[in-house]
């Protein structure tokens, strides 16, 4: 009964990326492009020179409605790789508490000479927004909305799950903690689900699931101890401080005896399996230390790949294919 | 002014006519259905060939935005879009800025709404002070300006002590008590239904329970008071089942459901459509056919279209962050006729939930055709298309999930008190 059949935002009329706004409904072949273009962009991290030439003259602007200085820092180091002029905006401290409206805000931006916005936003479906308004040579990357996507963070930890445990039909994945909330679990379940991994869980207390989470083709534990057994790898996600007591969890202490990842939990799991998590970790309370900074952890080579899978996204959106 | 309505298909769900005949018009009254009084000298005579000739529709939310929403929409153009819709009663809820919580402000609706065309206006007073749920209105003092029910709108009531006083004292003078079932508590910040959708893309929600925990709150007060009580925009089917069995039980309680969500779905929303952003939220596909078959076996006994105009300042923005609501007075009809359609049922009886059922609610004179009534007439063409756009839309909010849409049914004449108030 859908009354209005939309076009993908996120696609040409000819299938190439036209915006990077979430991972579901993103075809599977163009993931893997995505993650083929950030492979060939590695190496350029090694160099002396550390820099391509591909957004030469292109000015893309990194909107943070919402405070973060490790994804902005990224997207920024990624765009000054790609030789691009990066201009960064902390809007939350200006326009909006100044009344300005979103489109306004972007609308003014625009009106800069911007080729490219990397946004992030408080509200789910921020960047679908902008994306629907901006002119035809402008590109939207979503650096996160809300509860909703966090696109290029779910690519990078692809990457770093078929870097380190190859293809992902052979897989299985369970992601731990605060699903309810994260727009972080929403794009890895998308692109796992996507990219063809045959068992995705999902692991947390039911006050921490969306109610029908089942329907996003996840299985669900309540126990981490058989959420997380026989698994390849073990994605943790980050506690937000204001969800650790209230109406949903009674307190971090509890959260962390029941579904924090120490080195005894993670015995469950395969021997050699991975540990990851997007940053900035709570050691003591959804990951013990031993496990953080033990060998099974991917935790820093996910921040490396992040800079290639995001150059990757900007030099596929403005036009210069690797 | 005497005008006569020739050759229409006269349908009044009330008594199940439905032929074509004339219709005859005098002095603001009914005179002559079929064959019209003897010497009938017409002022006017229209010629209603294909077109359905029907009661003026009865609608229980239409926001008027004034006072205080004037940057919406103003009582001069929702008047006229509710008259472009056919509509000729329509109840106003008191969610205004102020809201219609003292008699002065009655005063002053009716007074400018009797002074301009279109629809009867029926306002719904506060039931409590500026609608914060802790003091009660004057009830019988707004009643006596012309508050023909007291309502919250869509404001919540945390004390259910004061929701209870506030059923006794209406029913101390019998004044009817509409509630939205929404507790106070569950789903505070939500925007979408707690379901598939909102799974996936991270909408705060509202569970089912937001609804059925107050219901069973109004339930048991109503079972202890013998308060009368309607209940306003049903959204699940938990809550359609409660309903009905209250009804089976013998509550004093009727029912009604908002046009949209009779049609749509969780599934709409999945494009971040702001106009699909409405209080209660759509919920799932189950949902809606529950709230359908509710309207089938009389659980549910009026449809409104829960009129809400919102300019595009207050849309356009992150779904979460956009005004709840949709226009609808223009909707209404054609969505329900495309719901008739839909459900096989035959125009007749659709048409009763936008008449005299609703008119039943409300307690007022309206919604049939008879002989010494008020010359409250509807004629609209059945078959007639035309597209939801923003020029197609009388009324100043542009908020509609069909824009862009195809739908049939469009009004060609609205009379209000023998007045021609609408023609297209």
């Amino acid at each position: 009964m859908s009354p209005k059949i939309s076009p993908n935002l996120q696609l040409t009329e000819d299938g190439r990326l036209r915006h990077l706004l979430t991972l579901d409904g993103l075809p599977a072949r163009i993931l893997t492009q995505i993650l083929d273009t950030a492979e060939s962009f590695i190496s350029v991290g090694d160099r002396e020179v550390k820099k391509v030439p591909l957004l030469r003259g292109k000015a893309i602007f990194n909107i943070f409605f919402e405070n973060s200085t490790r994804t902005r820092t990224t997207f920024e180091i990624a765009a000054k790789r790609l030789s691009a002029d990066v201009v960064n905006l902390n809007i939350g401290a200006s326009s909006q508490s100044k009344g300005e409206t979103l489109l306004d805000t972007v609308a003014n931006l625009a009106a800069m000479q911007a080729d490219m916005f990397v946004v992030r936003h408080s509200a789910a479906g921020a960047a679908h927004l902008i994306a629907r308004h901006v002119a035809p040579h402008i590109s939207v990357v979503n650096a996160g909305d809300g509860r909703a996507a966090h696109p290029t963070q779910g690519l990078l930890d692809m990457y770093t799950l078929r870097h380190f445990k190859g293809p992902f039909h052979k897989l299985r994945v369970a992601i731990v903690g605060d699903i309810l909330h994260s727009r972080v679990a929403r794009s890895q379940i998308h692109a796992l689900t996507t990219l063809g991994c045959p068992e995705v869980r999902v692991v947390a207390p039911r006050t921490l699931l969306p109610r029908d989470v089942e329907s996003m083709g996840v299985h669900v534990y309540e126990r981490i101890e058989e959420g997380i057994r026989d698994v390849d790898a073990v994605l943790m996600l980050r506690l937000q401080n204001e969800r650790m007591q209230g109406a949903r969890l009674p307190s971090s202490g509890e959260f962390y005896k029941r579904w924090g990842l120490t080195p005894e939990k993670l015995k469950y799991a395969k021997p050699d399996a991975i540990v990851m998590h997007p940053g900035p970790m709570n050691r003591g309370v959804e990951i013990d230390s031993d496990v953080a900074d033990g060998k099974q952890a991917v935790i820093l080579p996910q921040v490396t790949f992040g800079i290639a899978v995001r150059m990757a996204v900007m030099s596929m959106l403005g036009g210069g294919q690797a | 002014m005497k005008v006569h309505i020739k050759n229409g298909r006269v349908i009044d769900p009330a008594t199940g006519l439905d032929q074509v005949q004339d219709v005859y018009v005098a002095a603001g009254h009914i005179v002559g259905l079929g064959s019209g009084p003897a010497d009938f000298h017409p002022n006017q005579v229209i010629d209603a060939t294909g077109l359905v000739v029907c009661p003026g529709l009865v609608d229980l939310a239409v926001r008027l935005r004034e006072p205080g929403g004037e940057h919406m929409a103003t009582l001069e153009s929702e008047m006229h879009a509710a008259a472009a819709g056919g509509i000729t009663s329509l109840a106003c809820p008191p969610d205004t800025d102020p809201p219609l919580d003292e008699p002065g402000l009655i005063d002053m609706l009716k007074f400018r709404a009797r002074h301009m065309p279109g629809p009867r206006v029926y306002p719904v007073g506060a039931l409590t002070w500026k609608l914060q749920g802790d003091r009660l209105t004057e009830m019988a003092e707004l009643h006596e300006s012309g508050c023909i029910a007291f309502s919250q709108a869509d404001a919540r009531m945390e004390d259910t002590e004061v929701l209870l006083r506030a059923l006794e004292y209406a029913k101390t003078f019998d004044l009817p008590v509409w509630l939205r079932p929404q507790d106070a508590f569950i789903g505070r910040g939500g925007v979408a239904h707690d379901g598939i959708v909102s799974a996936r893309l991270g909408l705060p929600a509202v569970p089912v329970p937001a609804e059925t925990v107050a219901l069973s709150t109004i339930l048991l007060l109503v079972r202890e008071t013998g308060a009368r009580v309607h209940l306003c925009r049903l959204s699940s089917r938990a809550g359609v089942e409660m309903v009905r069995r209250a009804k089976h039980d013998g509550l004093p309680i009727t029912c009604d459901v908002g046009i949209h969500h009779v049609h749509l779905s969780e599934m709409d929303t999945a494009d971040f459509n702001s106009n699909c952003h409405l209080i209660p939220p759509l919920r799932s596909l189950r949902d809606r056919d529950a709230l359908r078959q509710g309207l089938a076996d009389g659980t549910i006994d009026a449809i409104c279209s829960d009129h809400t105009p919102v300019d595009e300042d207050n849309k356009q923005l992150p779904f979460q962050e956009s005004e709840a609501g949709a226009t609808g007075v223009e909707l209404l009809l054609p969505l329900t006729l495309k719901w008739a359609a839909e459900t096989g049922l035959p125009l007749v009886k659709a048409l009763g939930y936008l008449t005299h059922r609703p008119a039943g609610i409300l307690g007022i004179p309206a919604g049939h055709l008879a002989i010494g009534g008020p010359a409250d007439l509807c004629l609209f063409d059945p078959e007639a298309p035309w597209t939801v756009t923003p020029e197609n839309l009388a009324s100043l909010g542009k908020n509609s999930p069909y824009l862009g849409l195809e739908v049939l049914g469009r009004v060609r004449y609205t009379l209000i008190d023998g007045h021609l108030d609408f023609k297209r």
